[in-house]
């Protein structure tokens, strides 16, 4: 295994602009770069956060993706109108394997889809009245729903409709929560304005619900887990080690959450943050109004789970940190006995990543708890403040692409030869058929929990899974394999 | 005149935080830096300059304040 010099990998991203045009090529110079650890701030070496060039294949989503899909959809008792045509929620109806506990259909809603199904007449007339008439209707056949949120499609923007003014009249009549979330998919430049947007509503429509009520009895060691979307169940991984430790999570967000442990959250004594992209701006608005501290945390990898939990400790007094120090002691051998038994089999493996919001940088470490290397990294819709904190993460001289398009990623694979790639369902077939390992991080290839201690040990069975898996030595027909081809295998012995 | 959110870092620090673009960096210097008054020119680690006009009493992180490009 040789890994890349920097002049090398200078070189790689020289020769893969080499194809476009003058213009496009001096855009995407910007988005791609060599890490130096010698360099603070991000902005000095990558650009982000922009507009894709038309014609390059992206694989961005929309506002209204950041925000039905991502940061609204999870909450699970409360309904979800994916106001607009029917595509945009049935094409992206339960994909983020957001879990939760309930009966769906009578308490819980998170897997169904919701629209007010825009056809021609609503588009030329306008929808509000048809709003109305499908918040009756939800009030009618799921009377336990304690609140909707209305995510506006594109045409809800484009025909002005007043979703706002429906929402305060229903508000009053139904006397539940009805939340209009602006979120046209033509806003900002990917799904990041829509995590922003989807903020915003909370802000402005929830969050304060319970500030002069002090009914709730509040304890000093309240917590909120913001930014985990219990992804094939993260965020219960998560939260069993805060509450080993005698912290008591009062919210989630928002996966398995509820709107009620929302409004609770102006209680607690601190916010722990997985995913800054999409909850930060919430954080540091609790923050301003509240005085609430909030943290960034990582749970992936016993490296990174060990200096988070000691971290997060530090808020609170000694008993929570002696408790700390049990829980990572208590789980030391489970955590040995995985690394025993994968690292051999992953030593030395080099590892590509191309994902959303916070993995391209917190999975490193439970890579390198493999003795895996990252060799490249970038995300979707990242801003800069991420890359600013990517960069520590990721080793000297490594790549770094933002926004990448398919023909540079595909091109960096080829070059780079990468041992395994962690991306999203889009580039997973076209790397399978390339005869790459392939693990898709978006929704843990439909396995999970990655987070937490038990996620760990899920993580790194099914990346050996994954990767020693004999299919990668059947690729080529058995007439067209050479001996030296059949060599290798034997001495692969897989 | 972007909006700046202030707060304390880690270290207790204080660190510039605009909103707009997604940018925050720790704070170099702030011209006047008193009990009783706070602002002026404000240097970030990054090299950029920032003006507000001095605030009296001092405001109590975290804060959202107007800044002036220096
Ligand atoms: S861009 Fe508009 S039409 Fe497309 S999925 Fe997003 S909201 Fe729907």
């Amino acid at each position: 295994m040789s890994s890349m010099t920097r002049e090398e990998t200078q070189a790689l991203i020289q020769e893969v602009l080499e194809v476009y045009p003058e213009k496009a090529k001096k855009d995407r110079a910007k988005h791609l770069t060599v890490n130096d650890h010698e360099i603070e701030q991000s902005k000095k070496c990558i650009t982000s956060n922009r507009k894709s060039a038309p014609g390059v294949m992206t694989i961005r989503g929309c506002a209204y993706a950041g925000s039905k899909g991502v940061v609204w959809g999870p909450i699970k008792d409360m309904i979800h109108i994916s106001h607009g045509p029917v595509g945009c929620g049935q094409y992206s109806r339960a994909g983020r394997r957001n879990y939760y506990v309930g009966t769906t259909g009578i308490n819980t809603y998170g897997t169904m889809n919701f629209t007010s199904d825009f056809q021609e007449k609503d588009i030329v007339f306008g929808g509000d009245k048809k709003l109305e008439k499908l918040i009756d209707e939800i009030e009618t056949l799921f009377p336990l729903n304690k609140g909707i949120s209305v995510q506006s499609e594109c045409p809800i923007g484009l025909i002005g409709d007043d979703i706002e003014a429906v929402s305060k009249k229903k508000n009053a009549e139904i006397n539940k929560p009805v939340v209009p979330v602006r979120c046209e998919g033509f806003r900002g430049v990917s799904q990041s304005l829509g995590h922003h947007i989807a903020n915003d509503a909370v802000r402005d429509w929830t969050l304060g619900a319970r500030d002069d009520d002090d009914t709730f009895v509040q304890t000093d060691y309240d917590v909120a887990i913001l930014g985990d979307y219990n992804i094939g169940g993260d965020a219960w991984a998560s939260r069993i080690l805060l509450e080993e430790m005698g912290l008591r999570v009062v919210a989630q967000w928002s996966g398995d959450g509820t709107i009620s442990e929302m409004e609770l959250t102006p209680k607690v004594k601190l916010n722990l943050l997985h995913c800054y992209r999409s909850m930060n701006y919430i954080s540091r608005h609790m923050e301003e109004k509240y005085g609430i501290p909030w943290m960034e945390y990582n749970f992936f990898g016993p490296t990174k789970m060990a200096e988070s939990l000691r971290k997060i400790a530090a808020f609170f007094d000694e008993s929570i940190q002696e408790k700390c120090e049990v829980v990572i002691a208590k789980y030391k051998p489970e955590m040995d006995a995985v690394i025993e038994k994968y690292r051999p089999r992953l030593e030395g493996k080099r590892v590509m990543l191309y994902i959303g919001g916070l993995r391209p940088r917190h999975v490193i470490g439970a890579y390198e708890d493999l003795g895996m290397e990252v060799v490249g990294t970038g995300y979707e819709f990242a801003h800069n403040d991420d890359y600013d904190r990517t960069i520590k993460e990721m080793g000297d001289a490594t790549l770094i692409y933002d926004d990448v398009t398919g023909f540079e990623f595909e091109e960096f694979v080829k070059r780079v030869k990468p041992d395994l790639i962690g991306s999203g369902i889009k580039e997973k077939y076209i790397f399978q058929k390339m005869g790459i390992p392939f693990r898709q991080m978006h929704s843990w290839d439909y396995s999970g929990p990655y987070h937490g201690y038990d996620g760990f040990a899920i993580f790194a069975r099914d990346m050996d899974m994954t990767l020693n898996n004999p299919c990668w030595n059947k690729l080529k027909a058995p007439w067209l394999a050479s001996d030296d081809d059949e060599a290798s295998v034997a001495a692969a012995g897989e | 005149m972007p909006s700046v959110m202030i707060r304390k870092g880690d270290g207790n620090e204080l660190l510039f935080y605009i909103a707009k673009k997604d940018q925050e960096d720790p704070i170099e210097t702030v011209e006047t830096d008193t009990e009783e008054a706070w602002g002026g020119l404000v240097t970030l680690t990054d090299g950029s300059e920032w003006y507000i006009d001095p605030i009296s009493p001092r405001p109590t992180f975290p804060t959202t304040l107007r800044f002036k490009r220096a």
